[in-house]
């Protein structure tokens, strides 16, 4: 009989060392990171941290957790974090940061930033989410821009088009792309996918100041006006020049529709260029990138960040190289000519990158410059998850019920803010 | 000494279970409810907020189209298996000679996960790979079935999916209440003259009554929980026209960092299964003892 007891028994105890042992696993010298890049380029950038990190003495820990753009990882990350034994460093974006520096589970990075004059090469924007109440708690590896269009070169050489750099411009040349029966943009119906366009049509609707009053202050009366209906039409009418099959596809797949010439666009974040440059194309030659037209002098940004987890002494040493690591000049240089973004350090020169990389550099540096370097809606960097979404609701329901008009779209886009702060 | 051990010898074996039923079930439903009145976002964070979540959670409208959804997907869901499931099991109980290899194909679905007959589903419904590609490959250029892209009738393609994936369950249900039906009385009445429908209308299906209400209570419950098969066919799309109430609360607990609002519809959820299952359970214990 005690022998059966025990059988039972047995089920429980393996599930708390399952639970219990992960951490145990992390020996002297090592770093656990959670991070949610595994696709084929993504998996390459982070080579040069691990790379760089090694030759520090420290290895690298790997803990992917692919799916769901990262809610995947959050779910694991809060029962690590319940327990007690968080990661060493979690990548995160935007809010999530904020989010998490609320639970006063963050390390403390004020030491190493002043050593290493982070508050000077790192652009204020990013410092809003990397400090929380004036200790910097993480990061930032990267900036990514989500106003971009990746074009087929071929396309626009055939149909003798030049790029749009207004809304009019925009519109004729889809149109004229359609009467040559090719499929005028690829796109990818899913919330987040329809949200990124439309940081872009806002911007194009009002320009900077009514992107920052509508999307970063949550101004009531700037989210259901007159513009914001504007930046909905504007969305119908990109809705209007999709091929019928778009609902569910992965973005990935939308630029396959570019690269092999059955679309002649795609209005995605530069996180697409790895698709091209993966399926051999060249930069200005194979395919042309440009900022969506009418926001040129704008950087709507997403930047990936690593979360440092306030952790005991002994950990704490290794955990500070690698901080150092992502902030080095050389791993940014290197991780972000693979990635397909932009060093987050402003002091990194071009040489190195591609076109489209040297364009979002200097797009970058200006916007930074000029105060109309901004955080996407749709990518957690302009408002706390709870509005993103309550806004992806809206933008995918317009999108998709042709019965919503855009002035009933602004109304619900006020209400549906409203109710989520 | 040797009946003491037979006493204790159930509890003690029954204990193990008994503890890890009030703690991982009893005792997380306590807490999804106590979470439901705090203002947890990201981390459970217990400041009591009252009714408050409640309140803002009826004033979302994911959550009444999940509702809507609900009160659509349900009743056709259970009523479409339930006719087709019977009918399937009056057929096989024709004394057909194949039977016992129909039997495991209507039956084979259910032992299918809902993740993988959703994305199967999901492949056949779209216009782009499925069905109606298909049949403009066959030279039917004016077929269309684009339910599963259009934000009215995606909802229906859940339906569709689920109906295929329980009916053969429901008709094993049926068939074993079928086996159960006292041979003398049916024969009695085909002596009376009775044809093959009033057979089935007035002597056989009354007597189902049991396999009924098990067929109802297990769809039931499958219906008001139903996620991984929404997740696989539409991800809650066309722009979160087919979102249900699990799928709600997992994504405004997890994805949204809306923990309360997540554990209030949880509580709703379970509210809605009590309010059914309670009376249920309740008259079959009366009945029983």
């Amino acid at each position: 009989m005690r022998i059966f007891i025990f059988h039972l028994l047995t089920p429980i105890l393996g599930l708390s060392l399952l639970l219990g042992g992960a951490k145990n696993l992390i020996a002297a010298g090592e770093v656990e990171v959670l991070h949610w890049w595994t696709s084929g380029g993504e998996a390459t950038a982070l080579r040069v941290i691990k790379d760089n990190l090694q030759k520090k003495g420290v290895s690298w820990v790997d803990m992917p957790i692919a799916g769901g753009a990262g809610v995947n990882a959050m779910t694991v990350l809060r029962a690590r974090v319940s327990s007690g034994k968080p990661p060493t460093a979690v990548q995160l974006l935007g809010f999530d940061i904020t989010s998490w520096a609320e639970e006063d589970v963050l390390a403390d990075l004020n030491d190493l930033a002043k050593q290493e004059n982070w508050n000077k090469v790192i652009p204020q924007p990013l410092q809003d989410f990397a400090i929380y109440k004036g200790k910097w708690v993480s990061v930032p590896i990267n900036v990514h821009s989500t106003n971009w269009v990746w074009a087929n070169k071929a396309i626009f050489d055939k149909l003798n088009l030049a790029v749009p750099t207004n809304w009019n411009e925009f519109k004729l040349a889809v149109e004229k792309i359609k009467k040559a029966g090719i499929i005028p943009i690829a796109h990818g119906g899913q919330p987040w996918q329809d949200a990124t366009i439309f940081d872009s049509l806002v911007m194009v609707a009002g320009g900077a100041d009514f992107y920052k009053k509508a999307f970063l202050d949550l101004d009531a009366k700037a989210l259901g006006s007159k513009t914001m209906e504007k930046a909905f039409s504007y969305l119908r009418f990109i809705r209007a020049n999709l091929d019928p099959n778009f609902s569910g596809r992965d973005w990935n797949l939308a630029s396959s529709m570019v690269i092999e010439g059955k679309a002649a666009m795609q209005i995605m974040g530069d996180w697409a260029k790895g698709e091209f440059v993966k399926a051999d194309q060249v930069a200005g030659k194979d395919f042309i990138c440009f900022r969506f037209p009418g926001t040129q002098g704008n950087v709507t940004f997403n930047a990936d960040q690593f979360a440092m987890f306030k952790l005991g002494k002994s950990q704490k040493v290794n955990q500070d190289k690698l901080a150092l690591v992502i902030a080095d000049k050389d791993t940014q240089a290197r991780f972000n000519q693979i990635k397909g973004s932009v060093p987050a350090r402003i002091d990194i020169s071009d040489a190195g990158f591609d076109a489209c990389g040297k364009k979002g550099i200097k797009d970058l540096r200006e916007s930074a410059a000029n105060g109309t370097m901004m955080g996407s809606m749709a990518h957690g960097y302009a408002a706390p998850p709870a509005v993103k979404n309550a806004v992806f609701d809206v933008v995918t329901k317009f999108f998709n019920d042709e019965k919503v008009t855009p002035a009933k779209a602004a109304k619900m886009l006020a209400v549906a803010v409203a109710i989520a702060q | 000494m040797k009946k003491r051990i037979q006493n204790i010898l159930p509890l003690l074996v029954l204990s193990p279970t008994m503890v890890i039923i009030l703690v991982f079930v009893y005792a997380f439903i306590v807490w999804t409810a106590i979470l439901s009145f705090t203002n947890s976002t990201i981390l459970p964070r217990y400041s009591f907020v009252g009714w408050t979540q409640y309140i803002k959670l009826w004033s979302i409208p994911n959550w009444y189209t999940a509702i809507k959804n609900l009160f659509i997907f349900t009743p056709l869901y259970i009523s479409i298996s339930v006719v087709i499931g019977l009918s399937l099991a009056i057929f096989l109980d024709q004394k057909i000679r194949i039977e016992g290899v129909i039997r495991p194909i209507y039956l084979y679905p259910m032992a299918l996960s809902f993740i993988v007959s959703g994305t199967a589903w999901k492949w056949f419904l779209n216009p782009g790979t499925g069905l109606e590609n298909a049949m403009h490959n066959f030279g039917w250029e004016s077929f269309t079935f684009d339910w599963i892209i259009n934000s009215d009738k995606a909802i229906y393609t859940v339906v569709i999916a689920a109906v295929w994936q329980s009916s053969g369950f429901v008709m094993a249900i049926f068939l074993s209440g079928l086996r159960g039906v006292n041979d003398e009385v049916v024969k009695s009445a085909k002596i009376d003259g009775a044809g093959f429908f009033n057979v089935y209308r007035y002597v056989i299906i009354p007597q189902l009554k049991p396999a009924f209400a098990s067929a109802v209570i297990i769809l039931l419950h499958l219906a008001i929980k139903s996620y991984d098969l929404v997740i696989a066919l539409t991800n809650a799309g066309p722009g979160n026209s087919t979102e249900m109430p699990a799928t709600f609360m997992y994504s405004y607990t997890f994805a949204r960092s809306q923990m309360a609002i997540g554990s209030a519809s949880a509580v709703v959820m379970l509210l809605t299964i009590a309010s059914i299952f309670v009376p249920y359970i309740y008259s079959e214990v009366k009945n029983s003892a």
